[in-house]
């Protein structure tokens, strides 16, 4: 099994707010990313698919095509959007990283028919990332598994 | 499907590189630069890695000012601005490579009430890094 990993940069704006809670609960809870008026980030996503290499190309699958997929799942839908806004699928959810994690996991996973993806790691700034695996892959070691 | 949410901490501290158990010259042979008996010092860096249930109503594994008030009272308060092999108690008995700094450190914060620690990984210098995730739990590299 060889796993490749391709790196690409979104610029997006957020805000935590959940409706159930009282204005001061939001602020206690989210802090200043409470603020009404949103903020933004410069993500890094790390996309890294598992597989074998083709034996005619030497390839798992072509950086071309993941490539495409990253720009139409990942890159059209979040790029200088204000997630909570514009991005259906993180409608009624807070757009924290693990939140906007699993949803590009969800978006990218069906996409990768060659290989398959492993792993998905979003940094919202260098000093705070997520990393999504999929079920039974064993991606997270045994500790996953176990779980 | 699995997350693990990762944190990003710094710290910088002088150490020596010295057993107790070995000679003086072959604890310079093993050791080298890092046994001069003034000590020495880095910028470490240490991630941390949780895991656990996303609460739908924040949608967080873990509240990072819970998280990072943790690791600020459990590792670096403790460990920024000091002498590890005289400042920490458990470095008297043990080397303080950064293996056995990256197993301490997790051991330290394994009792984090908020969610599962997963595992730990420090960065000594940009050029040498060392993860640990527990003994009974096998690190992968994946």
């Amino acid at each position: 099994m060889v796993y490749l990993t391709r790196k690409i940069e979104f610029s997006a704006s957020h805000l935590y707010h959940n409706p159930a809670f009282s204005a001061e609960e939001n602020r206690r809870v989210f802090g200043k990313c409470n603020n009404p008026h949103g903020h933004g980030h410069n993500y890094v996503l790390e996309v890294t698919v598992a597989g074998e290499p083709d034996p005619a190309t030497g390839m798992v699958l072509d950086l071309k095509e993941l490539k495409e997929i990253l720009q139409r799942e990942v890159t059209d839908r979040m790029d200088h959007r204000f997630l909570n806004y514009e991005v259906p699928e993180l409608a009624g959810q807070i757009p924290t990283c693990e939140n906007i994690a699993t949803v590009i996991w969800r978006l990218l996973e069906p996409k990768i028919t060659r290989g398959h993806l492993s792993r998905v790691r979003l940094y919202e700034t260098p000093d705070l990332f997520v990393d999504c695996y999929g079920a039974g892959n064993g991606a997270a070691g045994s500790a996953g598994a176990a779980r | 499907m699995k997350l693990l949410l990762w944190r990003r901490y710094r710290f910088s501290a002088s150490h020596r590189l010295h057993s107790a158990q070995l000679s003086e010259e072959v604890n310079q042979r093993v050791y080298g630069k890092c046994n001069n008996p003034y000590g020495h010092g880095h910028n470490y860096f240490v991630e941390v890695a949780v895991s656990g249930p996303v609460d739908p109503s924040t949608g967080m594994i873990a509240n990072l000012v819970d998280l990072d008030a943790f690791v600020e009272r459990e590792v670096i308060e403790p460990f920024d601005h000091k002498y590890l092999n005289e400042e920490v108690a458990e470095f008297r008995e043990n080397v303080p490579t950064t293996e056995i700094v990256c197993m301490e450190i997790f051991n330290r914060l394994r009792h984090f009430p908020k969610a599962r620690l997963e595992r730990v990984r420090v960065e000594e210098t940009e050029r040498n890094s060392f993860e640990y995730a527990g003994e009974s739990e096998g690190v992968n590299h994946d």
